[in-house]
């Protein structure tokens, strides 16, 4: 920083923007950043309630969470994955272009960011939209049509639409012992000398045999609505920052004197990212 | 501890008279927008009091109702019972969450927190005024659900029967959760503030004890507040959407629920209790006119008790369907709260020893404050044992209990604070026989009130209903007329302190002897707090203030200038 300043006319600028309460540009900077990490963690505890109430019914009901996982799309979970580590970057760019004064480098990063936050609220919209339609949704609104959404699951999916057509609700859990016996659990005989042939055998995750649905599956896509949709809000919050950093920037608030927002909305951007690294993993990974 | 730098300025200042605080600029709307924090806390004063009267008025309509067996306002059951319900919740949640938990950190910290420490202002003036507005916005929701359809749940919302209740609990929690994050900015801000902003030779170790009290608090802000937001976010979209996580309908846990509260409210009843303990750790030295004994005790303390009551909060759920072994976990962490409680009792007694001990109003609320919170720091214990708290949750002990900690501690000690730093904030004095008398007749009449709910709640008496057996009756009666007679000790302070404000005699500088930053300059204080950048030594040095009979009040001694001083 200190380097910076001595650039001809940034000195000025520094002066500018320095709050009459602060002696120095740099207090002044160091006071702002404390502050953003403070903020920055109790963003990440308002999350840990989730991860916590997340942990908890996953350890009560493992079965749940098993079966259900299987419905995200793991795949527009990866791309979505894969956008916010790019934006993640371009994000870096820009604080870096900022420090540096490139203004050019700065607007062209903060719009690809903006783009990238675009990519992910549109591939998220279309999941939460593909959810809505096979009837996956939270407590009173879950009311899955399996088949016609995933023809390939149709040997799991039948027996829930034969309950789904005695009435199942999610209250109504007596009706899911009619489904109990709709079904076997038992392993077919095995193939051969050798013993259980593969396919048959029980594996945790990649298993492609039918899984019987257990009661209160609506439970983890109340935790994933919650838990994504409260994400999402907060990358809705992330563009409107780069809107208003994308403004400050062509009026040429900017410069290696002054970035103090860049930096701070780019940690922002971080914290947004590394909640979705947690999310992404734990909802669609792991079974 | 020295000052250099002030008095060179005010002398050439004389020639246009620095304007304080309160004159600077006269019209509304600079109050309104303001950025000085001196005035976000007396605005928030302001609001806090009105909060306060609101609550204690409700508190007088339960006493009244507590009169007779089968209830003197609300009786014949159903919906009356159910208006009772309403009464008290809304008496929790004002004095919690509207009075407690904002009124000392964000009242008396935000006017008194720079000042202490010898800076300018809090390190983010706007976010301050943002955190003061949340605080105005949460509350107008909470007015708004009062009107349309005042919530009956108690303060703590406990589900189910908050998802349940036909009343307006979505927006009343909106309300709280607007102010939960008006509490998270007000900490943040004061945490950075003291991070960043001392001025030279404000280390650490000098730090007058309240900002250390100041400091842990704000971590518990911090830490604690989003947690309840979550919380209270979560009931919000499980009543709007029926999402399911408390509801065991759909497969949810209702005691998730109580986890989730507790973690927050437990540290948080810290947050009201330890700026109290830091305003009486102020007190007690100046009014002593001793140094601190144990200093960096207090100040460790302090943190401590922010740290440990992270891990508590299970001691609420004791026979909540908790297993055994987490009970026993938490009462053992629950005892271990009573270590930095009481490490800070011996030091303040230990400072008044052979001190020159004045009795002026601070100092008795402060002497009150020591006996009513060891009171209910006991209590706290018994309850934190398992055995006992099996026979006593939920019944009037406990009510006793935090009344003890959060009226006798927290409350007395606000008052005690507010008289402290009344010459300061308004330039007025206030009547110093008026303010001894509304203090002993509060501390009388608040254990007339709280005491007897201690002995009912040990012979078995429910909280939270609307009659009572009438064997109670007695013990019911003489609480009630406490709480009649707190009413005529609040009403003459307001008397006395609205008299100050217009009539009250012209305040010096120092009127205590206090050896903090804040008596270092004009009461009130201009606009930039200093006039000049304070220079700060080791605190508490008593021998650098004396009284002149000549102007009635306490003056430095010179100063021995700055450079020749050892370093
Ligand atoms: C020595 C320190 C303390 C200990 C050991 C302690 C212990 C306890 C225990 C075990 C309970 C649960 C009783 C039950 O529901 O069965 C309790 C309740 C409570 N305590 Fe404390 N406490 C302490 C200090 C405080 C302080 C300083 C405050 C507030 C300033 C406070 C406020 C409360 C409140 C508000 C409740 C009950 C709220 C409710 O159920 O509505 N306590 N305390
Ligand atoms: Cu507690």
């Amino acid at each position: 920083m200190s380097e910076a300043v001595s650039v001809f006319g940034q000195e000025e600028i520094a002066r500018k923007h320095l709050a009459h309460h602060f002696d120095t540009p740099q207090q002044q900077f160091d006071s702002g950043k404390l502050g953003m990490w403070l903020f920055l963690a109790t963003e990440f505890l308002l999350f840990s309630g989730l991860f916590c109430a997340y942990s908890v019914y996953r350890a009560l009901n493992p079965e749940i969470f098993r079966y259900a996982s299987q419905y995200l799309d793991a795949q527009s979970g990866l791309i979505n994955t894969l956008v916010l580590l790019t934006s993640g970057f371009t994000m870096a760019l820009a604080v870096r272009s900022a420090q540096t004064g490139r203004k050019a480098v700065l607007i062209v990063s903060l719009l690809l960011t903006m783009a990238g936050g675009f990519t992910f609220l549109a591939i998220h919209a279309y999941e939460y939209a593909e959810k809505y339609r096979e009837g996956l949704l939270w407590g009173t609104l879950y009311n899955p049509k399996l088949q016609e959404a995933q023809p390939d699951q149709a040997a799991i999916a039948k027996p829930v639409k034969v309950n789904l057509n005695a009435g199942w609700k999610p209250l109504n859990l007596m009706a899911q012992s009619g489904y109990a016996v709709s079904h076997s659990n038992i392993a077919p005989a095995a193939i051969g000398p050798a013993g259980v042939a593969p396919a048959q055998r029980p594996q945790f995750g990649t298993s492609t045999a039918p899984m019987p649905q257990p009661a209160n599956v609506q439970l983890f896509f109340g935790i994933y609505f919650l838990m994504t949709g409260l994400h999402s809000i907060h990358v809705i919050v992330g563009i409107i920052l780069m809107t208003w950093l994308l403004i400050r920037t062509i009026k040429n608030d900017f410069g290696p004197a002054y970035y103090a927002p860049v930096d701070f909305v780019g940690l922002y951007w971080g914290v947004v990212d590394m909640v979705w690294m947690f999310l992404f993993p734990l909802l669609y990974l792991i079974r | 501890m020295t000052t250099t730098a002030v008095a060179p300025v005010s002398a050439e200042a004389s020639a246009a008279p620095v304007k304080n605080y309160l004159k600077q600029t006269t019209t509304i709307r600079s109050w309104l927008l303001t950025l000085d924090h001196k005035r976000i806390g007396v605005m928030y004063l302001i609001i806090s009091l009105l909060a306060f009267f609101i609550g204690g008025m409700l508190a007088e309509v339960i006493r009244t109702q507590l009169l007779t067996p089968s209830g003197l306002i609300f009786h014949g059951g159903g919906a009356a019972y159910r208006q009772y319900n309403q009464v008290f919740t809304l008496h929790g949640i004002i004095m919690v969450f509207m009075v407690l938990v904002p009124m000392t950190p964000a009242a008396i910290g935000n006017f008194t927190l720079p000042l202490l420490l010898g800076a300018k202002d809090v390190a983010f003036p706007r976010l301050n005024l943002f955190s003061f507005y949340l605080y105005v916005s949460g509350a107008v929701l909470a007015i708004l659900s009062t009107v349309l359809g005042a919530v009956d749940t108690g303060w703590t919302f406990y589900a189910p029967y908050s998802i349940d209740s036909n009343s307006y609990v979505v927006l009343m929690v909106a309300g709280i959760f607007l102010l939960g994050f008006s509490s998270i900015f007000t900490g943040l801000n004061f945490i950075v503030t003291i991070h960043k902003l001392r001025p030279r030779g404000m280390t650490w170790f000098r730090m007058p004890l309240f900002l250390w009290a100041t400091y842990a608090t704000s971590i518990i802000q911090v830490a604690a507040t989003p947690v309840i937001g979550v919380t209270l976010l979560l009931l919000i979209v499980e009543r709007v959407m029926g999402i399911g996580i408390f509801n065991s309908a759909l497969g949810g846990d209702p005691v998730l629920f109580q986890h989730f509260f507790w973690f927050y409210s437990h540290p948080a009843v810290y947050i009201m209790i330890l700026p109290a303990m830091g305003i009486v750790s102020e007190i007690i030295t100046t009014f002593s006119h001793k140094t601190i004994f144990g200093y960096r005790f207090i100040a460790m303390s302090s943190l401590a008790i922010a740290l440990i009551g992270f891990v508590v909060w299970g001691h609420h759920l004791f026979v909540n369907g908790q297993s055994a072994e987490l009970d026993a976990i938490f009462s053992f962490l629950t005892f271990l709260v009573a270590i930095p409680s009481a490490v800070k009792v011996f030091n303040w007694l230990a400072t008044m020893y052979k001190g020159a001990i004045d009795l002026k109003t601070p100092m008795l609320y402060a002497l009150s404050f020591i006996v009513l919170f060891t009171i209910g720091g006991f209590t706290g214990v018994v309850l934190g044992a398992l055995s006992t708290d099996v026979v006593l949750h939920d019944t009037y002990f406990v009510v006793a209990h935090f009344h003890y900690v959060m009226f006798g501690g927290a409350i007395i000690a606000f008052l005690g604070g507010l008289h402290y730093w009344w010459p300061k904030m308004t330039g007025r004095m206030y009547s110093e026989p008026w303010g001894k008398f509304a203090c002993g007749l509060l501390f009388i009449a608040f254990n007339l009130t709280f005491f007897p709910q201690l002995v009912v709640g040990a012979h078995g008496m429910p909280r939270r209903y609307a009659t009572y057996l009438p064997e109670y009756q007695s013990y019911m009666v003489v609480s009630t007329i406490g709480a009649y007679l707190q009413l005529i000790a609040f009403l003459t302070m307001a008397g006395y302190l609205l008299h100050s404000l217009f009539r009250g005699a012209k305040a010096p500088e120092n009127p205590w002897g206090g050896t903090t930053l804040e008596w270092t300059t004009s009461s009130p204080p201009p606009t930039e707090n200093f006039l000049g950048t304070p220079e700060v030594d080791v605190p508490y040095d008593y021998s650098l203030v004396e009284y002149d009979p000549a102007i009635g009040s306490y003056i430095r001694k010179e100063p021995v200038p700055f450079a020749e001083q050892a370093h």
